[in-house]
């Protein structure tokens, strides 16, 4: 077989792979921009950005678990549970914004740590393990707000999700820098590397002496952070910490990931991706919202996405695999 | 063997000592002593089954040996799991290979020791590929460190796979069957790397059926069989006629009780049936009554063959005749309806629900038969599997007893009784007495030879000579996803069959007829 010949027709097919998402986003916003001339203004684009950080941020972190062959249903409690937490000792215990958010962060970091030890050293499966985080975080965070938002943050609070620096919302820059690091983490560094080596063959990675359980510790880590800073977001975003804030923000994470070319069998996905991924949901529940569709059939659009994102991932998996893998006598 | 008793030479890279190995209810390696020199390549032969694959499991620190001791350069160790293995230099390069497919070749190379910069934690990824080039190049392997393991064809990463095991400075590489899926051509390539690394003092242990292979390429051969070490001679002493009779040893048709039958018409003719890269043209004839046995080494396309005919493996080409008209069968439903049944060859994943009852595991072909409007006739379903229990003797306390807490044998049943239920005009059985004890063997055999009385048309594939020689009316032989070779029972012998199954024909052997007392150097 001519090897040169072959990886090179792969890295085309790769690239396509790689590349689709941002094909897919391209034709998206270029078809609304034609169907509303309300579309592609800088002020309208800006806001979609603003509502996309946030599915964005979650999304990352879930990036991290999938590629691991895991998965973090519990982002979205998470991020509401973070959210008031920070917003409660702000406002009500004055301990001022950057302790509270600083708490907040930490909180989400425990979670994550809680959900990587039932997986780790409970054995429990990541799909149930964080199913049962996200019961018990959004339990929390009704207990901790009483069921009603925590409102009155101050500015230097507020700022964070409404302030805007040189005409940027301040989340969009934050994601920025988030996501800039997520991706050096992923590409640059040996816990990056790991991870991917966890999805791909979690037995071949202990043989070659990856320290894999710590490496699960750490993607649920990286998750419940990012999930925390989502919610911390929202809240100043808000204004107020809403009980029921991040309601099914792990759907719109998971399909933003999946989207990106994150492969719900592991060892595939890049933070790239995930963001052109998330955009894709962002962009189309604006565009959505433009044309007039009401918010109800917007759902109804949501849960279709998923499933496209999904059969994509399995369109992908099944070539990949009759492509590659012969079955055995 | 030689001994050389004056010289101090130096202590060989391997010495086995006294190994054994059971698991429940099998012996698997008993009481082996074997040796590797530095610098040598020794060929491990053997039948399937023969302890060659759990003989190299204990070396490599898969499993835990019973008793027995390892010294490796004289020095005594103890293997105790896969990692402590590839520290001390051992490593193993399996037919199913253990690299990652979605990362690169000079990432699966470094994998947990990546070469890193001064900033804790990151990765020097130009030192990285430049290091994995290095243990490429030293082998002379031209294939791109940044290349996917995904992309490489399975000859380039077991070079790979190679290479990854000298840059843990391996002193021993075990390669089991490492031609079985390459070229001729790549198959090449990979001898003469393992003669360099001989010749750079590297000790290889080769597993392998082919004795062309064995014989172009070792300097000692090591022939196990039923647990045992039988002969370990320099190739120079050998023919390939020799170490088969060494692997087969005697013949043990005793064991095999056939009732004569009279085969009936053909009920299944399968010509030209192929499915690359396993299955390339085999063709068969299946008849009433009869029992067609079906040899062939692990890797010639014999299972393929019978998941072709179940419908489970889709064809390319070549048309299957069911009682003389043409029939397509797309899946395994169809291939039901049509009266066909397949024991698959691992029942414990496909062939059983484990933590489900012997009725369920029974019944579960019939609830549709034996149901109105949808509801189940549980009484009628009682009865048809207490039927099958007593008439194939199916020890178990009730037929509500997990099928996960009976023997193998009577596992084995199950699944057998299963496809009874629903009378099947063919029955495949793939490895039907694999794990499975001597006497529930003889029981599973002589129900097969009442069923052919009946007039099932049974085709059994078994990779255990005395078994496929023994039960079957007529024997055919795989070999490179075709139908090499076929014998009648009156014909067949285990010499013959094996050079069938290898290729090797043998001017050596007298035809069809073995001594055992030969088989010991």
């Amino acid at each position: 077989m001519n090897t040169a010949e072959s990886i090179s027709l792969h890295r085309i097919g790769e690239l396509f792979r790689r590349g689709s998402v941002f094909f897919i986003l391209l034709v998206i916003v270029a078809l609304l921009a034609v169907l509303s001339d309300r579309f592609l203004t800088l002020n309208n684009l800006l806001t979609v950005s603003l509502q996309t950080t946030f599915i964005a941020l979650a999304a990352i972190g879930m990036t991290f678990t999938i590629i691991t062959g895991g998965i973090d249903l519990s982002v979205g409690s998470v991020a509401a549970l973070c959210g008031a937490l920070a917003a409660g000792l702000a406002v009500r215990q004055q301990i001022g914004t950057f302790p509270a958010i600083a708490a907040g962060l930490l909180a989400g970091a425990l979670l994550g740590a809680i959900n990587g030890a039932m997986i780790v050293a409970g054995r429990i499966p990541p799909f149930v393990a964080t199913l049962a985080m996200l019961a018990a975080a959004r339990g929390l965070t009704l207990v901790y707000t009483q069921g009603r938002p925590i409102s009155g943050l101050d500015e230097t609070f507020t700022f964070w999700g409404s302030g805007r620096v040189a005409g940027i919302p301040v989340p969009v820059l934050v994601l920025v820098v988030v996501a800039v690091a997520a991706h050096l983490v992923l590409s640059q560094t040996a816990f990056g590397l790991h991870v991917y080596a966890v999805g791909g063959g979690e037995e071949t990675a202990r043989l070659a002496s990856v320290p894999v359980r710590r490496v699960k510790y750490g993607v649920y880590v990286i998750s419940g952070l990012c999930a925390a800073l989502a919610g911390i977001l929202i809240t100043a975003r808000l204004w107020s910490a809403q009980p029921n804030s991040g309601v099914g923000l792990e759907l719109d994470a998971i399909t933003a990931a999946v989207l990106g070319g994150t492969s719900l069998s592991g060892g595939v996905g890049t933070i790239g991706g995930t963001v052109a991924g998330a955009f894709i949901i962002g962009v189309l529940s604006n565009g959505l919202n433009l044309l007039g569709v009401p918010s109800y059939n917007q759902q109804v659009v949501r849960g279709l996405v998923f499933i496209a994102a999904v059969l994509l991932d399995y369109f992908l998996k099944r070539r990949w695999k009759l492509r590659r893998q012969p079955a055995g006598d | 063997m030689d001994n050389n008793l004056s010289n101090p030479d130096p202590p060989p890279r391997l010495r086995m000592v006294n190994i054994s190995k059971s698991f429940p209810g099998v012996l698997a390696v008993r009481d082996v002593t074997l040796e590797v020199r530095s610098g040598e390549i020794l060929a491990l032969a053997g039948e399937n089954g023969a302890g060659k694959t759990t003989l190299m499991n204990v070396l490599t620190g898969v499993v835990l040996p019973d008793a027995g001791e390892i010294y490796l350069d004289g020095e005594k160790v103890v293997v105790d799991s896969p990692r402590r293995a590839l520290e001390l230099g051992i490593t193993m390069i399996h037919q199913e290979l253990a690299l990652i497919s979605q990362l690169s070749v000079g990432q699966n190379i470094f994998l947990g020791r990546e070469p890193r910069r001064k900033l804790r934690g990151w990765v020097d990824w130009p030192r990285l590929n430049q290091q994995a080039r290095g243990e490429l190049d030293r082998l002379g392997l031209d294939i791109p460190v940044d290349a996917l393991i995904g992309d490489l064809s399975i000859a380039q990463r077991q070079l790979v796979e190679i290479a990854k095991a000298l840059s843990y400075q391996a002193r021993l590489i075990v390669l089991d069957e490492p031609t079985s899926a390459l070229t001729e051509k790549e198959a090449n390539t990979l001898f003469g790397l393992m003669r360099s690394l001989r010749s750079q003092g590297v000790s290889l242990i080769y597993i392998s059926h082919r004795m062309e292979e064995i014989f172009q390429l070792a300097d000692r051969v090591a022939v196990m069989r039923d647990g045992q070490l039988v002969g370990v001679a320099p190739v120079e002493d050998l023919t390939p006629g020799r170490v088969v009779r060494m692997m087969v040893g005697r013949e043990l048709r005793e064991l095999f009780p056939k009732e004569k039958t009279t085969p009936g018409e053909i009920v299944l003719r399968a010509s030209n049936l192929t499915s690359p890269p396993q299955l390339l043209g085999a063709s068969l004839e299946l008849r009433r009554g009869e029992i067609l046995g079906l040899g062939g080494l692990v890797g010639s396309g014999r299972t393929n063959l019978a998941q072709a005919l179940f419908g489970a493996l889709p064809l390319e080409a070549g048309e299957i005749m069911l009682d003389g008209k043409r029939v397509e069968i797309r899946s395994p439903r169809q291939a039901i309806q049509m009266g066909i049944g397949f024991v698959p060859e691992d029942r414990k994943s496909d062939g059983l629900f484990l933590g489900q009852s012997v009725r369920s595991n029974t019944a579960v072909g019939l609830l549709r038969r034996l149901s109105v409007f949808g509801f189940v006739l549980f009484r009628r379903i009682e009865q048809r599997v207490r039927d099958l229990v007593s008439r194939l003797n199916i020890r178990t306390p009730s037929i509500s007893q997990r099928v996960r807490n009976l023997s193998g044998g009577n596992q084995q049943k199950v699944v057998i009784a299963r496809w009874l239920a629903l009378d099947p005009k063919i029955l495949i059985l793939d490895e039907p007495t694999r794990g499975v004890d001597v006497a529930a063997k003889a029981e599973i055999h002589a129900l097969m030879s009442d069923l052919a009385a009946r007039g099932v048309a049974i085709l059994m594939i078994s990779s255990e000579l005395p078994e496929v020689l023994g039960v079957s009316d007529r024997i055919l032989v795989m070999r490179e996803g075709r139908v090499a070779a076929e014998f009648n029972r009156a014909q067949a012998s285990q010499d013959a069959i094996m050079q069938a199954a290898t290729g090797q024909v043998d001017t050596d052997t007298p035809p069809l007829s073995t001594n055992p007392e030969e088989a010991h150097p």
